[in-house]
């Protein structure tokens, strides 16, 4: 924590890790000459509670609620991805009724997660009314999740080997119902907000990220989409059977500018919703019969060996590299997190900016401290 | 698009001494380099055509200490992808307890540089040449590395307890709520 | 004030056997404690409406339970709460400026009153230099928000107060360039005299500047460069709660925090009075005219405002700085030429 030598016309502003946009509790040291950022240095770590420590002293299922405790604002893609990392470490095959229901949890958490990211995007640029409309939707999402486990938060769904519970009677009906509500909104969405003419003065042609510095800092889902690569497990590395739905994979093009722009990541999300209701019809309409518990060991006891296992949030690749000696506790679990590679790139993609852009472009790179900090 | 026993023979055929050790016929196929060549050997993989592995996506320390069988080591794992070529590769490291120092691959792979930060913060180990290794979880004067399997936790931190107050322990162990009840004065 | 003058001395039997300065005096009096009263009511009424028109854009209902019928009470509680509230000050703030900035901001806002033409007698003064006596003083609100920034000893707080001086020092020029195209026809800087030349017409409203050629397009130059000047949406930057917490109050709390609150909302009435003084028509309509009509007027241009703010998203400096200086102040300087060229012929 050093103030470095500056020149007099210099100022060291503090931002966070109280402040109203910086996504939880995020500090930024920024080098201001007037308006203007010279420098950032981004201290991250208060919201660190040492997951990676906890899940060395838990046994394997004892891990999931932690998963869900990291990036909290889409706990099911979470959780899925540690599910299927151990089950790919014991050679567990779930049932296609798994599969179908994890895709649908997956992609209506990908919906609300996004609704949040474009939402609390809104308010930093200074919007606040497609906040609460974004509000209203997600928390149809949150009902039908709290009707299925329980929780409309942190989850506990995607058990090792299976689900924890099956889904409600009717929930199939309760979900159509809410995506036909739920479609209209976006291109209510994009009136009101993504193609506001002040809303693209602000955000294309500010924290240009380019391809090949996207790739260098490994950032990924959405925000490396946004810079034009066609990039996305779900159809790269498939995992639950995802190579079996139709859905493209929507990439920034640079419309308002150049490409790689705030609004290009934000544009991304946008349709990206749009394709999970895709996914989601054909899931909802495939939907076959099975026991969600059926391959649920009685002992998870993984053998030897190590596995790297990665699947797409709504933030991009999360990876879980467990190591495991074969006994029920796992030996090391190193998550790599999205929004740990996005964070990274933040000082470089705006230096030069203004303070207000700084603030476009935290909330385009869409971070969540949870799983930053772990 | 190569299969991992492909890389691996471009490898040896490149560093014929510096790969000390390989396994294949797991999950996620690595190769164990000599820790002194580890930047010689991943700039070669990144700026070979064809491996081309333009990016890192995990860099992990892993401390193998009270694991029967295992000697007691340090394990970097670096896990590697190529987005042209769509293949992935893991390599890994065995570096000492004492004193552990490795070369940085900071300047093939920028995130390498918070990866490095965290594997210096949980883990204790040096990378050489890193422009600027700090603590970046743990507060900067934050004693001990707490992914060790050794690590032992402080009682206080500048002052304040660290673990759960033993008074505060046996009342939940007696099943007494711990904690005030902002409501409740 | 001659009228309320006039009204005492017809009817309150003896009043002018009193000495003469009482005389003049109790009238002062009386109309600065409506004035007040204005001050008071106003924004509260304002902050109640604005969260309910807010809440109804947003598909939720605003404040529900206080005092019964729709929380109709909110911003009574709202009021008395920051009363009570502890009153902060940064233990490294300037504390005399500190002290001061939220009644010179208030002031200005509210020494703007004097001049409004609520009704054809109901003026505190008529001065005839009555709308340059607008301008200037509605001025004395940025000095007190550049003490504001600068008091609190707080690096958001200064970025705050220095762009609401930048921003507001900027607007005021078409601002005063869009009232001139009005003043230039009607020959006087009087608000009643303008009002007055507003009468008649097609319908009662032909003569209102709004449906004249020039000063139609200066009533859209007027309205953006007024909504600058009282910082709200899209020109809300000095207190952008997302960039710089809250900008110039952001040390601020209890009773000083509310004279901002209230400076903010005598402001915005008063830009939007102003506005529909010297567009609308003022007191003059078709049907009934007076306080009613110029009160109606005025309310709804502050609704537009509301409107704007919880539909636009916010613009960044430079942007705001482009749109004052590139944008409006040309449109103002043709708009000045043209309302000349159409007065001399």
């Amino acid at each position: 924590m050093q103030v470095e030598a500056f020149e007099g016309e210099e100022m060291i502003l503090n931002m966070g890790p109280q402040h109203p946009s910086t996504h939880g509790v995020l500090r930024l040291e920024l080098q201001t000459d007037g308006e203007v950022v010279q420098k950032i240095t981004p201290h991250i770590g208060y919201l660190h509670r040492c997951f990676e420590k906890h899940a060395e002293n838990v046994d394997y299922p004892g891990v999931i609620p932690y998963t869900d405790r990291m990036d909290y604002i889409a706990s099911m893609n979470n959780s899925l991805g540690y599910a299927l990392a151990v089950e790919k470490l014991m050679g567990i095959e779930v049932n296609d009724r798994v599969k179908a229901l994890r895709v649908i949890v997956a992609e209506l958490n990908r919906i609300a997660s996004h609704l949040l990211s474009i939402g609390t995007y809104a308010m930093d640029i200074g919007a606040f009314t497609p906040f609460l409309h974004c509000f209203r939707e997600r928390e149809k999402i949150l009902d039908l999740f709290e009707w299925t486990c329980g929780a409309r938060l942190l989850y506990n769904y995607n058990w090792v080997g299976g689900l924890s519970h099956d889904i409600p009677e009717g929930f199939v009906d309760k979900t159509r119902q809410f995506m036909a509500e739920f479609e209209p909104v976006i291109a209510e969405q994009n009136e009101l907000l993504s193609f506001n003419k002040i809303f693209i003065e602000r955000t294309a042609g500010v924290g240009i990220l380019g391809e090949e510095l996207a790739i260098s800092y490994n950032v990924t889902g959405p925000n490396l989409r946004g810079s034009g690569v066609s990039w996305d497990l779900r159809k790269a590395d498939p995992y639950c059977g995802y190579e079996t739905y139709d859905f493209n994979v929507p990439v920034g093009q640079g419309k308002f500018g150049p490409l790689g722009s705030c609004w290009d990541r934000y544009y991304v999300r946008v349709r990206e919703m749009e394709e999970s209701l895709k996914i989601l019809r054909q899931a909802l309409d495939r939907l076959p019969d099975g026991d969600v518990q059926e391959k649920v060991p009685k002992k998870v006891k993984p053998p030897k060996g190590e596995v790297y296992g990665r699947t797409e949030t709504p933030r991009g690749e999360l990876g879980y590299y467990i190591v495991s000696d074969g006994s029920p506790n796992p030996f090391r679990v190193k998550i790599k997190s999205p929004c740990f590679t996005a964070l990274a790139v933040l000082p470089v993609i705006s230096k030069g900016e203004m303070v207000a852009d700084i603030i476009a472009v935290i909330g385009s790179i869409d971070i969540v401290m949870g799983e930053l900090d772990r | 698009m190569k299969t991992a026993p492909e890389i691996l023979q471009v490898l040896q055929a490149q560093f014929p001494e510096k790969i000390l050790k390989s396994e294949m016929g797991v999950l996620d196929p690595w190769a164990r380099v000599e820790a002194g060549s580890i930047v010689e050997v991943c700039s070669f993989m990144k700026s070979d055509l064809n491996l081309s592995f333009d990016t890192l996506a995990c860099l992990s320390g892993v401390d193998f200490k009270g694991l029967k069988g295992e000697t007691e080591r340090l394990e970097v794992v670096y896990h590697l992808f190529s987005m042209k070529q769509r293949h992935k590769f893991v390599l890994k490291v065995e570096l000492p307890r004492d004193n552990p120092s490795i070369g940085t691959v900071e300047g093939i792979w920028a995130i390498a540089n918070w990866h490095e930060r965290e594997a210096f913060d949980m883990f204790g180990i040096r990378f050489e040449g890193h422009s600027d290794l700090r603590r970046i979880l743990c507060p900067d004067d934050w004693e001990g590395y707490p992914l060790r399997k050794d690590y032992e936790q402080p009682e206080t931190y500048r002052g304040m307890p660290v673990r759960p107050v033993k008074q505060f322990v046996e009342m939940a162990n007696e099943g007494l709520p711990v904690g005030t009840n902002p409501f409740k004065a | 004030m001659e009228a309320l003058l006039k009204l005492l001395s017809d009817n309150v039997a003896g009043y002018g056997s009193l000495a003469s300065p009482l005389q003049y005096l109790l009238p002062m009096v009386l109309a600065s404690l409506c004035c007040i009263a204005l001050v008071a009511l106003f924004p509260i009424v304002a902050v109640y409406a604005e969260r309910k028109v807010a809440a109804h854009m947003q598909d939720r209902l605003g404040p529900m339970r206080v005092g019964g019928w729709h929380g109709w009470a909110q911003t009574i509680a709202d009021g008395i709460k920051l009363l009570l509230k502890e009153d902060i000050i940064p233990s490294e703030a300037d504390r005399v400026l500190f002290k001061l900035a939220p009644l010179v901001v208030f002031a200005g806002g509210f020494a703007s009153l004097v001049v409004l033409p609520f009704g054809a007698s109901v003026i505190v003064s008529d001065l005839n230099i009555g709308v340059l006596y607008v301008v200037a003083i509605s001025s004395l609100g940025v000095v007190g928000i550049i003490m504001a920034g600068w008091a609190s000893n707080n690096k958001y707080a200064l970025f705050g107060g220095m762009r609401a001086a930048a921003q507001i020092v900027s607007y005021e020029i078409p601002a005063v360039m869009a009232i001139l195209t009005v003043v230039i026809p009607v020959g006087s800087l009087s608000t009643q005299e303008i009002v007055r030349a507003q009468e008649g017409g097609w319908l009662g409203i032909g003569n209102w500047f709004i449906f004249k050629p020039v000063t139609a397009v200066a009533f859209l130059v007027y309205y953006l460069a007024s909504l600058a000047e009282v910082n709200r949406t899209p020109f809300d930057i000095p207190e952008a709660e997302s960039e710089l917490v809250a900008g110039y109050h952001t040390e601020y709390s209890g009773m000083r925090f509310a004279f901002f609150m209230l400076a903010e909302y005598v402001n915005m009435f008063v830009v939007s009075a102003i506005g529909a003084t010297l567009f609308l028509g003022g007191w003059n309509s078709p049907v009934f005219g007076g306080p009613v009509a110029f009160m109606l007027k005025s309310v709804a241009l502050v609704f537009v405002q509301f409107w704007l703010r919880w539909t636009l998203p916010r613009l960044r400096v430079d942007q705001l700085m482009y749109v004052s200086w590139k944008v409006l102040l040309p449109a103002s300087f043709v708009l000045v030429i043209l309302a000349g060229a159409l007065a001399v012929r």
